[in-house]
């Protein structure tokens, strides 16, 4: 690996390079993330105004979009991390992936359930088979199944390609099951209603779904950050350097 | 793949529990819940692709389980031959024992179920169309979960998720025809979708074999 | 929308249930998340340091 270390890039591969950086940067999106989701909620329940077919139970969009908008985001992030990983061959890619799953199933659990509080108000039931929400429950098996085949494997470097592989083919899959989804969706459904149709938007509506949103993406990066620290610690403490990098005190 | 084919038609016993299977999970349906014509009509198209899937399922692992266990797995890598290519070689050997029969009996379980003979050729057609891509997609989580303890029901959740789009389209197909509209768009996409995975799967097979063995 | 009083924006237009379910859904599946994470590092660190201490005193050639 000595000439790919001497490109600065590449220095910051390596789990023992990353872990400092790491840690340096976990209070700067903690605190952004707890900043704007007090800026979100502000807007979400006191500012932006209600609506008029939905009354306030459209509210819970603040929650739900952002929750929905990560669960996919982090897939193509954690897709892209295992497709670096494999290419390169290095630890700290897949370890970057591994470090991502969890918080990207938290979010698809939370867009679930969000989603169903949704329903119920918004179109009397609590689960009615959109395309938007029954591609969301696949993409929550595409989570655990990653989670799971990781766990499943012992040795870890076969663990992270095992596991890389199976996330881009699932990432190139999540296109081709939301279009058939929304295939079955119109020919069983007929013209119904979206479930996921937001209400015209008022601007203070649009603007605190954004500010949320930012507020999720500032978190996740947060939890990951702090999630991949663990997972160097548990995969290289048997590594030398381990010592002269934890901080004794914690 | 002659071999494997061989070796496939030779275990005999295994070709028919692989379709006395599905002909089982298939009649479970209307004992769970009634012979009710119009309902067994409307049931049909899914639970036999339901079944399908199932029964594609379950017979994966072994596709590589045997030459995995007694080493003749590693010696194919080492091949001179590109390991895709004899990937697919076992992947075909494993349909024609497994997704072929079940797809030319399925009109005649189709009966059961009050599909119209036109419909019964339609559920073939998918199935034949539909088959190959599911045993060319499950190779790879079998190719994935190789030798490891927590076996089918970690493939399942592997796999099942991307059997979802060849589901819908193959029994909406039949919906399709029902409703009056063509089935043509479902046929042509569950063919790309055949061509797609022919061309992808082996490789990511190929890939996930090399994994396993290292 | 100012609220007409506390009472007025808890009831949140009749579907309290809903907005208050989903909200504290998700505030508890952060705060769950931010405590196992953090557990989960705290952990981590601590068995890799118990050995260290042992190990890296005569050993260290760093």
């Amino acid at each position: 690996m000595r000439p790919m270390s001497s490109i600065p890039w590449f220095r910051l591969a390596s789990p023992a390079s990353f872990f400092p950086l790491a840690r340096r940067l976990v209070p700067w999106f903690s605190a952004g993330a707890a900043v704007l989701a007090v800026a979100g909620l502000w807007l979400g329940l006191l500012v932006a105004p209600t609506d008029a077919q939905q009354g306030d139970a459209y509210r819970i969009i603040f929650i739900h979009v952002p929750a929905a908008w990560m669960s996919m985001f982090i897939y193509i992030v954690m897709a892209f991390w295992c497709a670096v990983s494999l290419t390169f061959n290095t630890r700290l890619a897949a370890m970057l992936a591994q470090a991502l799953a969890p918080t990207g199933a938290m979010f698809t659990v939370l867009a679930l359930i969000t989603g169903a509080m949704w329903g119920k108000p918004a179109w009397g039931t609590y689960w009615a088979w959109d395309a938007r929400m029954t591609s969301e429950l696949i993409l929550l098996f595409l989570y655990f199944g990653y989670m799971a085949l990781r766990n499943a494997i012992d040795d870890p470097r076969r663990a992270d390609r095992a596991s890389a592989v199976l996330a881009l083919v699932g990432a190139v899959n999540v296109p081709i099951i939301y279009f058939s989804v929304k295939w079955w969706n119109t020919l069983h459904q007929g013209a119904s209603v979206s479930m996921t149709s937001a209400p015209t938007m008022a601007v203070q509506m649009l603007t605190g779904m954004l500010v949320m949103a930012f507020a999720a993406w500032f978190y996740a990066i947060a939890i990951t950050l702090i999630r991949v620290q663990a997972i160097i610690v548990e995969r290289e403490k048997n590594a030398r350097w381990i010592g002269e990098l934890l901080p004794r005190t914690r | 793949m002659t071999r494997d084919l061989r070796l496939a038609i030779r275990s005999k016993a295994e070709l028919g529990v692989q379709l006395l299977f599905y002909v089982i999970v298939v009649t479970l349906f209307p004992l769970a819940v009634g012979a009710e014509p119009t309902l067994l009509r409307a049931l049909g198209p899914g639970v036999l692709w339901v079944a399908a899937l199932l029964a594609s399922l379950l017979s994966l692992p072994r596709i590589f389980a045997a030459d995995f266990a007694d080493g003749s797995l590693e010696q194919l890598a080492l091949s001179t031959h590109p390991l895709p290519a004899l990937i697919s070689g076992k992947i075909a050997a494993h349909w024609m024992s497994t997704g072929l029969p079940l797809a030319v009996a399925s009109p005649i379980l189709g009966a059961q179920f009050g599909l119209t003979t036109d419909e019964g050729w339609l559920l073939a057609l998918g199935l034949l169309m539909g088959t190959p891509t599911l045993s060319l997609l499950g190779a790879i989580g079998a190719a994935l979960t190789l030798g490891l303890r927590a076996g089918g029901g970690l493939l399942a959740l592997l796999i099942l998720p991307l059997y979802v789009p060849i589901l819908i389209f193959g029994a909406g197909s039949i919906e399709a025809v029902r409703a009056g509209l063509g089935a043509s768009a479902q046929l042509s996409l569950l063919a790309a979708a055949l061509l797609a995975t022919l061309v992808g799967a082996p490789l990511a097979a190929a890939a996930a074999v090399r994994i396993a063995l290292d | 929308m100012k609220a007409n009083g506390l009472s007025e924006f808890l009831a949140m237009g009749g579907y309290a249930f809903y907005v208050w379910t989903s909200y504290v859904v998700a505030a508890i599946a952060v705060a769950v998340e931010i405590v196992a994470v953090r557990a989960r590092l705290r952990a981590a660190v601590k068995s890799a340091l118990r050995p260290e201490r042992a190990a890296s005193l005569p050993d260290d050639t760093q």
